[in-house]
């Protein structure tokens, strides 16, 4: 409850939902779009993290440093062809990492972390961008270096030459590589665009960091790469030579900090560019710049999403001042048109842009385009003489620029930015309501009105605190933020939680704070083992735990070969097991492992049944129990014809293929069919209780029901599993003169476990269905490592001795949720976004999806499977060691006389102790509840923590911002089935309880 | 008298840790190209070889534990035998117990032995040494409060010790920062000798430190 209402802590990232883009032609004159093409050529050279200072050279300094005055051919370039020549600071936004910024330089828009609008699939930019517009105009695209480019662009190349990126140790290949192809390629002239990723320098900074000698060597290497290139080139091409990002003075990026942001840029042509020499200083331009300037230079449409601004000095071209100006004008008047374009599309499907100051962008444009249309008649009408046509020119670009500033610092602010308050509040709010299931955790010993006091009026608060927040927003007409009003609602109910914690218990805070170190001891993960040493005298049992023990560790090391690969690990083979069995080429193998699946899903369903039978819960006629007889081999048998047809070679059938497509339909809605009716019987009627009531029938039936079933009901079903009211039923006897009149019920000893059994084997059928056919041998060993951990569970707790029945120890749950995080792992997923299995949400559905909600679900549900199995089957930990009570009670058994069950019934209980105090049995599942969550949020906890102090981290996007997400939504799913679980095993307990209530009518 | 089986203690301990330093040392100078990374098999034979001779010969020379009555030559015989056999099936119990643990089932079988090896040098052997081949006595001994002399005591803490420091060994192996001692089994070997070593260290002073706690039962 409480704690589900924790903030994602990091706003660093936003959704971006693009619109497709919708690009239509406009008037254009011929053979460019938009703007006359100035170029026809032109070559883009992206040198990785080219920091401002290494571009710089300062000839007046006497002793450089390795990275300083290495690039002097550009310094050569500036100083004897003013016109020609011209460098710019670049200042590229954050996140400064190579993959965001090769996004931000192509698509002129400020990537964030999640592009909601694209598949997550793969990296591929869906979005419109300056190759895409530039192969839609019939250019020949070259590019040679980088592959990340490769994952970006599949396929838009007119030729490329890919090198791996990945191994940073490696200076040379990449670069050697491209020079190799570069001066060919150039001389061959069969290209209109060609890009050159360069990745040296980058490399060179993660290795040595910029201060070292073999970055001057790189760059010089560079310098006479320009050198020579620059004597290839033709008049009509244009050069530009830019860094993606900065470097700190460690050699890393990816935050941002000014050494990071300081890129480089250089343009160059043989023909003049520049209507002025250059200014003193270099000007900083903003990296999307970059974008809308090359797009309209080389006459293609300037791609729909882009933020930037043109670089009007670029156009000033050759005429006079007024012309020059007025060509400025038209590129800036292009450009606002396309921004305010591309943000009306925006605001219209997403809020996250501030409506007031879309209104005052809004004005600012459609004042400056006015006025521009006035001044273009007057142009057109002569009606202005030069010197007012420049001031009023000169304003008019000057109100363009500051629209296009303005738009674009209102996207930076709102999409690309850290918000380190919120984040540490966050993370607060999660330690804090950590803290607070620990210490409820703790208490819950004490009485139940405590929990009355101490949960429901911090809920109170809580709403009250919120609703005045609603207000006071509603008040100032501010934009309400849902997140901050929901995190101060939470920030408050625990405040009054504490505030009421402190005002009733300050002696208990100090006890709770001693028993913080003492329970540090106990968490260690090892728990099981440590207690092994403990006790010499229980041989049997240790003997017993060992080989549990050695099962466990069985379990853990055969589930490594179900793992998928994180492509960080380049020598890592993904395991056979996660393809599907329709890949497989090998007929044999294929129906090897097919009839080894389906053996394993039948040997599930025999082993819950002889379970079931075991502990007397299938006695019954119920349609429970029924279901579970019939309907699981059912399941079993849909399950393996569906996975027949699915992986069955899809032309080996023939004439049958119009019945596949159906069956490949038919079967998975038969499964999802029979477990939605399994779960709808098993809420109406958990009961697998079976009652015999020899009461009025005592007569009749007297002589064969002590004769025959008492024989072989001990036999067959074990007696022990028999609970028998004894107290109403004995009294009944005594009081009628005899014995005979009792009621037998069987498996009312394991009720709570039977009906999580039955739903957990339903969920795993479900899930299975959702995986690929041979991971149901990893799913086989969740059930087995699940099964083999309770054991060891009661064991332990057997040897310790415990006193306290009602209460889960620490390591148990530590360990529990171990093997959750396990299992994700070995059910071949990984926390980053291409291992996610797409095809889950294709199982029963032709490819064609009405909603998104029911593909999410799947997906999820395939993503989480052990999440969800282990949190549902949480309550079992209180359980089993009920359950498992009686193999104990079993050998003295038949030693006993049949009469002398009066005694022991006491120890034949199990589950039914339970019953015997309600109140501790509920105090009991709630902590075991807010044991597990406090250590799920303490797991999530880290993963927030990482994320946060890691924003800066060259991998944040790739490794820590991933894990956090798949984390907290673990996270939330695992808090929502634990609620499922411990409401199914109250929903039992119902059922119990009426029941006995029916049974005393009687 | 405790005093002095104390000192008697850390000389003997004192001196396994000198044998280690010098099975890493010393062979550099008699084998061409010797280290202990780079031929890390040679190393480990050397070093399991060393330990165990020196750990025998103080076995006898001390004699820590009191002497069986029994002492005909056929019985001491039986007891070394069946010393070996023990010492043998505790390799290869530790062997299954590291590849459970994560280490590669078929490739580098040779490695994983040598390490298993290695371990139960540092821990059966010892226990072979001080308390012969009897089952019963290695779990009193391993039991809470089970040590009834400061050469148990002693045992204890290395075996302990020199186990949780291949464990910690294991930490760096997944790490991606490509240095050759992160390959398999050298950082787990490693260590479990410097987890040896430090028991062998703390455990005479732990044993002065709390000498007025212990208590050793007698028989």
């Amino acid at each position: 409850f409480l704690l589900t209402r924790i903030e994602l802590a990091s706003s660093s990232s936003c959704s971006d939902p693009f619109v497709p883009p919708s690009w239509e032609r406009q008037s254009l004159p011929p053979g460019s779009c938009w703007a006359p093409q100035r170029f026809s050529k032109a070559v883009l050279v992206i040198i990785d993290a080219l920091r401002f200072e290494f571009a710089h050279f300062n000839p007046a300094k006497a002793s450089p440093r390795p990275y300083e005055n290495k690039l002097s051919f550009l310094h050569h370039l500036v100083t004897s062809q003013p016109r020609h020549a011209r460098l710019y600071r670049f200042r590229a936004d954050p996140p400064t990492a190579t993959m965001q910024r090769i996004k931000g330089l192509t698509t002129g828009s400020l990537p964030t972390f999640i592009d909601v609008g694209s598949n997550f699939a793969t990296y591929a930019i869906q979005e419109d961008n300056l190759l895409a517009q530039l192969v839609q105009n019939g250019r020949r695209v070259i590019f040679m270096g980088d592959d990340t480019w490769e994952g970006l662009f599949p396929k838009k190349f007119f030729r490329s030459y890919f090198f791996p990126s990945f191994n940073v140790k490696d200076l040379h290949t990449v670069d050697d590589g491209i020079l190799q192809h570069l001066y060919p390629t150039v001389d061959s002239g069969e290209w209109d665009m060609l890009i050159a990723h360069f990745l040296g320098v980058d490399h060179c900074g993660h290795k040595h960091g910029p201060d070292h000698a073999e970055m001057a060597k790189k760059l010089t290497q560079m310098n006479e790469m320009l050198r020579s290139l620059v004597e290839h080139l033709g008049n009509d091409t244009l050069l530009l030579v830019a860094g993606d990002h900065g470097m700190t003075e460690t050699g890393d990026h990816g935050g941002d900090s000014e050494k990071e942001v300081n890129a480089a840029l250089f343009v160059y042509s043989k023909t003049p560019l520049f209507g002025t020499g250059p200014p003193e200083e270099p000007e900083a331009v903003a990296q999307v710049n970059l974008v809308p300037t090359v797009a309209l230079l080389l006459g293609v449409p300037i791609p729909y999403s882009n933020i930037g601004e043109v670089m009007a000095e670029l156009f000033s071209g050759d005429g006079d001042a007024v012309s020059a100006a007025l060509q400025q004008l038209l590129v800036y008047h292009i450009n606002a048109k396309q921004v305010d374009r591309f943000l009306h599309a925006y605001s219209l499907v997403a809020q996250d842009l501030p409506a007031e100051q879309l209104q005052r962008l809004q004005d600012l444009f459609s004042g400056a385009v006015e006025e521009h249309a006035q001044l273009l008649a007057q142009v057109q009408g002569l009606t202005l003489v030069p010197p007012e046509l420049e001031s009023r020119l000169g304003s008019l670009i000057g109100r363009f620029q500051l629209y296009l500033r303005e738009a674009r610092a209102v996207c930076t602010q709102s999409w690309a930015r850290f918000h380190p308050l919120r984040m540490v509040g966050g993370c607060t709010l999660i330690a804090a309501s950590c803290l607070l299931c620990y210490m409820a955790s703790e208490l819950a010993t004490a009485s139940d009105s405590f929990y009355r006091s101490c949960l429901l009026y911090p809920l109170l608060w809580g709403l009250v605190v919120a609703v005045l927040l609603g207000l006071a927003y509603a008040f100032t007409q501010n934009g309400l933020d849902l997140l901050l009003v929901s995190s101060w609602a939470a920030a408050a109910s625990q405040l009054g939680f504490f505030w009421y914690w402190w005002g009733r218990h300050p002696k208990r805070a100090r006890l709770a704070g001693r028993k913080l170190h003492w329970d540090g001891r106990l968490t260690v993960p090892e728990g099981p083992k440590q207690q092994l040493l403990g006790f010499s005298s229980y041989r049997r049992e240790i003997w017993y735990l060992l080989c549990l023990v050695a099962m466990l560790l069985v379990c853990v090391r055969l589930s490594g070969f179900f793992h998928q690969c994180r492509e960080e690990i380049p020598q890592c083979r993904p395991s056979l097991f996660l393809s599907p069995l329709a890949s497989l080429r090998n007929t044999r193998a294929k129906n090897l492992f097919y009839l080894l699946c389906v053996a394993l899903l039948a040997g599930l369903v025999c082993a819950v049944r002889s379970w079931l039978r075991h502990y007397g819960n299938l006695n019954s006629s119920d349609p429970l129990v029924l279901f579970v007889r019939w309907g699981f081999p059912l399941v079993v048998l849909c399950i393996a014809c569906y996975w027949a047809v699915a992986s069955s070679a899809d032309d080996s059938l023939g004439k049958l293929q119009e019945l596949v497509q159906v069956a490949v339909v038919a079967f998975p809605w038969a499964v999802y069919g029979l477990a939605s009716v399994g779960l709808l019987l098993l809420l109406c009627n958990p009961m697998t209780v079976f009652a015999k009531d020899t009461r009025e029938s005592a007569g009749s039936i007297v002589t064969p029901y002590l004769g025959v079933p008492s024989s072989e009901v001990d036999f067959l079903h074990v007696i022990p599993q028999i609970y028998r009211r004894m107290q109403e039923s004995q009294k009944s006897c005594l009081e009628r003169g005899g014995c005979k009149a009792t009621v037998a019920a069987y498996g009312l000893g394991s009720v709570y476990s039977a009906a999580l059994v039955i739903a957990l084997t339903l969920l795993g059928f479900l899930l299975m269905l959702l995986h690929s056919e041979r991971l149901s041998l990893a799913f086989l060993l969740l059930f087995l490592e699940a099964f083999v951990l309770l054991h060891i569970h009661t064991r332990a707790r057997g040897l310790a001795g415990d006193a306290e029945p009602f209460s889960v120890p620490w390591y148990a749950v530590i360990s529990w949720l171990l093997a959750a995080s396990q299992f994700f792992y070995s059910t071949g997923h990984q926390p980053i976004f291409p291992a996610i299995h797409w095809n889950a949400a294709f199982v029963g559905f032709h490819l064609d999806h009405s909603t998104n909600l029911l593909p999410a679900v799947l997906v999820g549900a395939n993503t989480f499977a052990s999440h969800i199995l282990f949190a549902v089957s949480c309550p079992l930990l209180l359980l089993w060691p009920f359950v498992c009570e009686m193999p104990s009670s079993q050998r003295k058994k038949p030693k006993k006389e049949p009469r002398e069950e009066l005694q022991e019934v006491e120890e034949h209980m199990m589950e039914m102790r339970l019953r015997e105090s309600p109140e501790k049995f509920s105090t009991a599942l709630l902590q075991l509840g807010l044991k597990y969550l406090f250590v799920l949020g303490t797991q999530l906890l880290a993963c927030v923590c990482a994320a946060m102090i890691l924003r800066r981290h060259l991998m944040v996007w790739k490794v820590f911002a991933p894990k956090f997400l798949f984390e907290s939504l673990g996270f939330v799913v695992s808090s929502i089935c634990l609620l499922l679980g411990i409401s199914l095993v109250m929903r039992v307990d119902c059922a119990v309880s009426t029941w006995f209530s029916q049974l005393q009518l009687r | 008298m405790k005093e002095a089986e104390i000192r008697r203690l850390l000389a003997a301990n004192l001196l396994c840790v000198f044998t280690i330093v010098l099975t890493a040392v010393v062979p550099a100078f008699i084998l061409d190209g010797f280290t202990i990374l780079g031929t890390h098999l040679a190393w480990l034979c050397i070093c399991s070889v060393c330990v165990s001779t020196l750990n025998i010969i103080l076995h006898l020379v001390l004699k820590p534990n009191l002497t069986p009555k029994r002492s005909s030559f056929a019985h001491k015989i039986s007891r070394f035998l069946k010393c070996c056999i023990y010492f043998f099936m505790s390799c290869i119990l530790f062997h299954a117990i590291i590849v459970l643990y994560g280490a590669p089932l078929i490739e580098s079988v040779t490695e994983t032995f040598l390490f298993a090896v290695l371990l139960s040098t540092f821990t059966t052997l010892q226990c072979l040494c001080m308390l012969g081949p009897n089952i019963q006595a290695w779990i009193r001994v391993f039991s809470k409060n089970g040590a009834m002399s400061i050469w148990e005591s002693s045992l204890q803490i290395t075996t302990i010790c020199s186990i949780l420091g291949a464990w910690f060994g294991a930490f760096p192996i997944p790490l991606d920062w490509d240095r050759p001692w992160q390959v398999w089994p050298i950082s787990c070997s490693l260590g479990a000798t410097f987890g040896y070593m430090a028991g062998l260290i703390i455990a005479p002073l732990w044993i002065h430190w709390n000498r007025k706690q212990l208590t050793y039962k007698s028989r």
